[in-house]
């Protein structure tokens, strides 16, 4: 049985666009699109489907993207599959519509109340859009949690070539055992999912539950246990999701970037062949694959260009013992890649 | 099969006061899926949050308790992505009409083919009893304990104005006419709207002068106004009482309805 | 190696940011090259002048954003102020003289491709597709063949005729521009 595709959506400035194409594409796959009355609501009909067993998405930007925070974490607590894209704009508030930010980042991965563990991707180029995008969905369904694809308005109306492939990995949902508790947990902490209309007769609730799916909310124990397996069970596969590239691992100045930044770095790179800068370029941004940063044994430091004030070199930070330069680049335009030169030149 | 069957039974017993309306009310939904013929399988109940929103946690069948007011908005996504499945909302008065507000507007404005059971106790009774957009001007709660001086909101109403295929209204007293009510609303293609006025022993009727169960039951009973007498009224030019409120079937049309499979 | 980076700039309505995607089209899907293509977007941009830019490579592009422009296709005077004015002496212009009375310091060529799709095509809003003839006569940056289809793949059904009519109008004229020696210094 193939399976539905879903997607709700809300137009909001730069990521409309995507809405536009699934309305006009869904129907032709036999998929659903549903242009939903708020934010609030897509993010709810999203959820609402991926429990009919659909492949679910949304799409948005920043104020959408707030405006989602308490259902995401809804989707967080009752383990629904299902992918948010965010072309991200500058903030906060209506802040730049139609400019470039990477200013959710944190966001992205605390924004919701309460503790939990997201999958979050970084696009830096349109075929990752691409690419990125099939990889969500498999995630999604591999450890049941939201997935974002954290894009920027610059990836997201850049037009460049792509190479569409005739089959794409579908990776499908592992569905619940004959027998098992809707709520039991697997040995990698992801319980097998009970498909509605299917007979299971799943109770789902965003209260603290226990493996039958009931409400316990009082108890201390059944609580603790329960988030620490919603985050665990991302934390633990942080190798597994991990997608990252090293370029010149010896070298003692080491770009980190992800999104579009990606590409002023590749460009001051290969302008600077004889350099010998190091670069560390992540796609799967959460869990932040810190493991990555150890590869670079002789970093004397490292430069994190973001459209951002540094949301991401405060999490590198954590994690090394040498200087972490944040270059934030604000107001809708990438990093030149003189201002990146400049900012190597600087090192002695 | 009875409405019996379609209990949970290892949830039991439920969180709701003695002297609660709702069980009345969840019986009466029953009675009427009873009716239908419906495979548990093929039925999914959604929720949002509060004291009505409890519900399909006490029923056998797949169900999401969702956020509150976003019951509608979760209700749409299911029966989209899945149009065989029989989808029935339990809501509340604060849980549909104030947070979820847009979403019932808009959920009748499509015209969606779910059966929405509103349990309306006028109250915020799950947070402890705070004043909801349909609890009457002049009643007391704790967020209104000088008496409640906003108009309350007329639910039927604005599911008429807004497209809703079927609407009526009842009561936890008028519990054969609430159960032929749900059973006509889950019979009619399109969003149909069943409003329930029920009692709130607890946090209601304890701060309005209600001493006992049975004096907001009685109460709720004496204030209902058949529509064919309101009709009635209407007709003779005589003034329509304004502490009474309408019960019957509001509305049964045939506008072009979302999801029907 | 060739890089080139394209500007095209006008006011709303007149199709810029089609422009731009006809010939990044034409330079990826049948010239096997490598193009990038961006925008000003935005209610901002529709009102006053409207921005563009397309990088044509034959290895990938890394850096995505137009930051040297050496070919600039400018359609209104307020998008000459604002896009067109600061062009460096060795770049190349095209500009709609019908519509752009300032003239750059670089090499430029008039072709007054609005008055031409309104008298010679009845259709004003074709003006754009004149241009892209020009530009691709004058500069070289993709091939005819590549331009044509291009333009095929994204004018509406219906118009392909008359926008196939436009490009040529537009290769004409560029071609006249050229051999009257027209193109100043």
């Amino acid at each position: 049985m193939t399976r539905t595709e879903f997607c709700a959506g809300y137009p909001i400035t730069p990521s409309s666009e995507i809405a536009e194409e699934c309305s006009r594409r869904m129907p032709l796959i036999g998929g659903i699109y549903m242009q939903m009355e708020d934010e609030l609501g897509s993010m709810a009909a999203l959820i609402g489907a991926a429990w009919t067993g659909a492949r679910s998405m949304t799409a948005t930007s920043g104020p959408g993207f707030s405006l989602m925070m308490e259902n995401i974490g809804y989707a967080a607590m009752t383990e629904t599959p299902c992918v948010i894209v965010n072309i991200q704009r500058g903030g906060p508030s209506t802040g730049q519509p139609t400019m470039a930010a990477q200013g959710d980042m944190l966001q992205c991965r605390f924004g919701s109340h309460g503790d939990y563990s997201i999958i979050a991707l970084c696009p830096s180029s349109v075929q990752e859009m691409f690419t990125l995008t099939a990889q969500a969905f498999n995630l999604a369904d591999r450890y049941r949690v939201p997935v974002f694809l954290m894009a920027d308005e610059i990836v997201g109306h850049m037009r460049e070539k792509i190479t569409v492939p005739d089959r794409v990995e579908n990776v499908p949902r592992r569905e619940l055992a004959k027998g098992v508790l809707p709520f039991y947990p697997e040995h990698d902490l992801v319980p097998g999912f009970a498909t509605f209309g299917k007979g299971y007769g799943v109770h789902v609730t965003g209260l603290t539950h226990d493996e039958r799916g009931y409400p316990c909310a009082t108890n201390v124990r059944l609580h603790h246990n329960l988030v620490k397996r919603l985050v665990d069970k991302v934390e633990n596969a942080r190798h597994d999701v991990a997608d990252y590239d090293i370029i010149n691992p010896d070298a003692e100045q080491v770009f980190i970037a992800y999104g579009a930044p990606v590409r002023t770095v590749q460009q001051v790179l290969h302008d600077n062949p004889d350099k010998n800068v190091g670069f560390l370029r992540i796609r799967t941004v959460w869990p932040f694959p810190e493991f990555a940063l150890a590869q670079f044994k002789n970093a004397q430091r490292f430069l994190v260009p973001e459209l951002n004030f540094g949301q991401m070199a405060r999490e590198i930070e954590r994690y090394v013992n040498v200087p972490v330069v944040s270059i934030p680049k604000l107001g809708g335009d990438l990093h030149l890649p003189s201002e990146l030169t400049a900012a190597l030149g600087g090192w002695k | 099969m009875t409405f019996e069957d379609w209990f949970r039974k290892d949830r039991l017993p439920h969180i709701y006061c003695a002297g609660c309306g709702n069980g009345t009310i969840i019986n009466c939904t029953l009675a009427a899926i009873d009716q239908m013929d419906w495979k548990k399988e093929e039925t999914v109940f959604v929720s949002g949050i509060g004291c009505s929103s409890r519900a399909p946690g006490y029923i056998m069948t797949d169900s999401l308790h969702t956020t509150h007011g976003r019951a509608l908005a979760f209700a749409t996504g299911v029966k989209m992505a899945n149009k065989k499945l029989h989808v029935v909302v339990f809501t509340g008065d604060g849980d549909l009409a104030a947070i979820g507000g847009n979403h019932f507007i808009h959920s009748c404005r499509r015209n969606i083919d779910i059966t929405v059971v509103c349990m309306n106790n006028q109250i915020y009774g799950m947070t402890g009893g705070q004043g909801s957009p349909t609890t009457p001007q002049g009643c007391l709660s704790t967020t209104t304990p000088y008496g409640s001086a906003e108009p309350a909101f007329d639910l039927c109403e604005l599911a008429i104005a807004a497209g809703a295929n079927y609407v009526a209204r009842w009561t936890s007293y008028h519990v054969k006419e609430l159960e032929r009510a749900v059973l006509a609303g889950l019979q009619t293609p399109g969003f149909s709207f069943v409003e329930a006025m029920t009692q709130c022993p607890t946090n209601f009727g304890r701060r309005n002068k209600f001493k006992q169960v049975a004096d907001q039951v009685e109460f709720i009973k004496s204030h209902a106004l058949l529509k064919v007498k309101r009709d009635r009224l209407v007709e003779e030019g005589k003034e329509v009482p304004s502490d009474m409120f309408v019960v019957g079937e509001l509305a049964r049309r045939n506008r072009p309805a979302m999801g029907v499979q | 190696m060739m890089r080139h980076e394209v500007r095209f700039s006008g006011f709303g309505g007149q199709g810029i940011i089609l422009s731009a995607v006809i010939l990044g089209r034409a330079a990826v899907m049948y010239d096997s090259k490598h193009a990038v293509q961006t925008q000003v977007y935005g209610p901002e941009a529709r009102g006053g002048a409207s921005m563009s830019a397309v990088i044509i490579d034959d290895e990938p592009i890394l850096f995505p954003k137009v930051t040297n422009p050496d070919i600039f296709v400018i359609m209104s005077q307020e998008g000459f102020e604002k896009y067109g004015a600061d062009a460096p002496k060795n770049a190349g212009m095209v500009l709609d003289s019908s519509l752009v009375h300032s003239r750059p310091q670089c090499r430029y060529f008039e072709i007054p491709a609005t008055r031409e799709a309104k008298q010679a095509l009845k259709r004003d809003i074709v003006a754009n597709i004149v241009m892209l003839g020009a530009l691709v006569a004058t500069t070289k940056v993709v091939s005819d063949s590549a331009l044509e289809k291009a333009i095929l793949d994204s004018v509406p059904k219906g118009t392909e005729a008359l926008n196939i009519q436009a490009m040529k109008k537009g290769i004409e004229l560029a071609a006249a521009a050229l051999t009257n020696g027209e193109q100043k210094a």
